[in-house]
């Protein structure tokens, strides 16, 4: 789109395009996370916790990046970052008896705690009561140019889908992944270790989420504080069951949802103040129907991992 | 369980020495600020009182086998029912009023989280997800509500519902500093695990927990039985948020989303489900934040250290599972679940 166009010319055609500029901007996390969700998925396990390692990995990505003055070093800490959480997840999932998806919970957790815990100091002091006012980006001129960088992890993340897409269906690696994600014994059967491909799937998928977050603080919104992420890393794993672990399908799910969560500043910004908040909700609402419309008791979700603990 | 706790507290003690922090000197202040003094004791049995019922939120429906994480919605919710029935009918009683509070919000709550049970047995809907996206719907439905609809001109920095009639506030224990919430959270935990351990439904609802497959062939109401302890769990949480209302707050405003669903999460889980095993757990828990002041003043701590605190706890709770039946200390006690 082209962020030259005055809103107040184009009338209400502003908020499509206001949309579509917006789903770009707002979909890079979730297709992080989702793409990261995806991986570790397919190799049978689910990690809840994405959400704590997305707000982690904003706030090391924020910190290193200020830090150092490299905006490229910060991604890396937060890549780092999230990797260590996918072993600590990873780790502890391997033991026997242990519950992924109640790991996942407290490591959503431990990850926020941990990140607000080291974040303090590299709180902006901006208006701390009213977050949701700054968003009205749409027509600065500096955000043009974050837009633009947006651009570059949006296509890097595009890029990641097909690579993603190409290494299940056609390399050594992604068949390991896709056998030790369907079934255990097939996977002793071959040779494979299962336990390890599950560790590297989830702390492949942990370091793709921290990329999500470090998104978050470094471009869009731009900024560290508390309530960078409000359940994106938690929708991103919704996704993944609506994309039905389907990298290319996640890259177009995650571009919906951008657009989702996009509505709400889109109406503000040509003057509908009318039930602000629910427009707010409406990405939460959307993951919610799409879960419900996808679901089903009576046959197996196609796509779905066979080992996976979710989907049994 | 008291092992694994240990491990975890051990686990933030070389956290904070990493880090540059006595972990001597962390424990003495919680101690002094958590239970030292009956001020201290009065400020934790007061954080107590909607720890327990968030906590019956997240065991009720775990003994089904639900892991429900969604609590904060329905506690949110239910605060801004309370607050919505003492603005439509502020005239009532003090105790009709109070009574009709706890109804509106029980309901709420109780059709909130059974949503969730319900979507999980009719459509197969994960209910961990599905209720931690309910509870960021509830909270966007409360800032809606407080800043549109049911906002009080007369807030203004602080977007609130009317204040209460004074007949609706709920006052403190007789000779306690302490509002009656602490009580309906005991009497909460009590009856929920008479419910669960001596009735045909709780039986019910723990051969559901156990074997869904064998619940099935035994001809049991699954559906019926999963939306009503799912809904009864989530009418406790709405419970919660009227008694912060009413007891604490004054009227229904954001200070009603501090936490208290995810920490009941904590709670939930450290006392192994079991309902009599909340209130012993959820007072050490509410004694570690109402610490958190005090260790933030003396030991320039951020206030996210009783966070990273019970992240550190909940992970050696989760993790202490694989030594069960290995290890002699790790056998479980008389307080889990048989």
């Amino acid at each position: 789109m082209e962020p030259q166009l005055s809103e107040s010319d184009i009338g209400l055609w502003s908020v499509p395009l206001a949309m579509l500029g917006g789903a770009i901007r707002v979909s890079t996390p979730f297709i992080f996370v989702s793409l990261g969700e995806c991986l570790t998925e397919r190799s049978g396990r689910i990690n809840l916790g994405l959400e704590g390692v997305l707000v982690f990995g904003a706030m090391a990505g924020y910190g290193v990046a200020y830090e150092t003055g490299s905006a490229w070093i910060g991604v890396g800490a937060a890549a780092m970052a999230g990797g260590a959480f996918g072993a600590l997840h990873g780790w502890l999932c391997s033991l026997p008896k242990v519950n992924d998806i109640a790991i996942g919970i407290a490591l959503m957790l431990l990850g926020m705690g941990l990140a607000f815990f080291f974040g303090k100091p590299y709180i902006q002091p901006v208006a701390p009561d009213l977050p949701a006012i700054s968003f009205g980006w749409w027509s600065d001129a500096p955000q043009v140019v974050a837009a633009l960088k947006v651009n570059v992890l949006f296509l890097a993340g595009f890029a990641l889908a097909l690579a993603m897409a190409w290494m299940f269906r056609a390399t050594r690696i992604g068949l390991a992944v896709r056998v030790v994600g369907d079934s255990d014994d097939a996977a002793r059967a071959l040779g494979l270790k299962v336990n390890q491909t599950r560790f590297a799937a989830t702390v492949a998928g942990g370091a793709l989420a921290g990329v999500g977050g470090a998104y978050l603080s470094l471009y869009y919104p731009g900024s560290w504080n508390e309530g960078i992420s409000s359940g994106q890393g938690l929708m991103a794993v919704a996704l993944v069951i609506f994309a039905r672990w389907n990298p290319i399908a996640c890259f177009w799910a995650a571009l919906l949802f951008g657009g989702a969560g996009a509505l709400g500043p889109a109406l503000q910004s040509v003057g509908v103040t009318q039930g602000y908040y629910l427009f707010y909700a409406a990405p939460y609402v959307l993951t919610l129907g799409l879960l419900i419309a996808t679901s089903s008791t009576t046959r197996q979700l196609t796509g779905a991992p066979g080992a996976l603990s979710i989907t049994r | 369980m008291t092992a694994a706790l240990c491990v975890g507290l051990a686990a933030f003690s070389l956290f904070l020495a990493t880090i540059g922090k006595s972990p001597v000197e962390f424990y003495g202040l919680v101690y002094k600020a958590g239970f030292g003094t009956s001020f201290s004791w009065a400020n934790t049995l007061s954080r107590t009182a909607p720890l327990l019922l968030a906590a019956l939120c997240v065991a009720l429906p775990a003994r089904l086998g639900l892991i429900v994480i969604g609590g904060e919605g329905a506690i949110v919710l239910g605060g801004v029912a309370a607050g919505a029935v003492a603005m439509a009918a502020p005239g009532l009683p003090g105790g009709v009023g109070i009574a009709l509070m706890a109804a509106a919000a029980a309901l709420i709550g109780g059709a909130w989280i059974g949503a969730i049970g319900l979507l999980r047995y009719k459509r197969g809907v994960n209910e961990t997800i599905a209720s931690l996206l309910m509870a960021y719907i509830a909270l966007a439905l409360m800032n809606h509500l407080v800043e549109g609809p049911l906002r009080d001109p007369a807030s203004l920095n602080k977007p609130s519902t009317a204040p209460l009639p004074e007949g609706f506030r709920i006052g403190d224990l007789p000779g306690l500093d302490v509002h009656w919430g602490l009580a309906v959270g005991v009497l909460g935990c009590v009856i929920a695990w008479a419910l669960m351990e001596r009735t045909r439904w709780g039986f019910a609802a723990r051969i559901i927990g156990g074997n869904l497959r064998a619940a099935q062939v035994q001809g049991l109401p699954v559906g019926r039985l999963l939306f009503c302890w799912t809904a009864l769990g989530g009418a406790f949480a709405g419970l919660a948020g009227m008694m912060e209302v009413a007891a604490v707050h004054g009227s229904a405003n954001a200070s009603l989303a501090a936490g208290y669903g995810y920490t009941g999460i904590l709670v939930a889980f450290l006392a192994r489900q079991n309902m009599l095993a909340i209130i012993p757990v959820a007072i050490l828990l509410a004694g570690f934040e109402a610490a958190n002041g005090l260790t933030q003043r003396r030991m320039d701590l951020p206030d996210a250290t009783v966070l990273v605190l019970q992240g550190f706890v909940f992970i050696a709770i989760l993790a202490s599972e694989t030594f069960y039946g290995r290890f002699k200390m790790f056998q479980p006690d008389r307080w889990s679940r048989s």
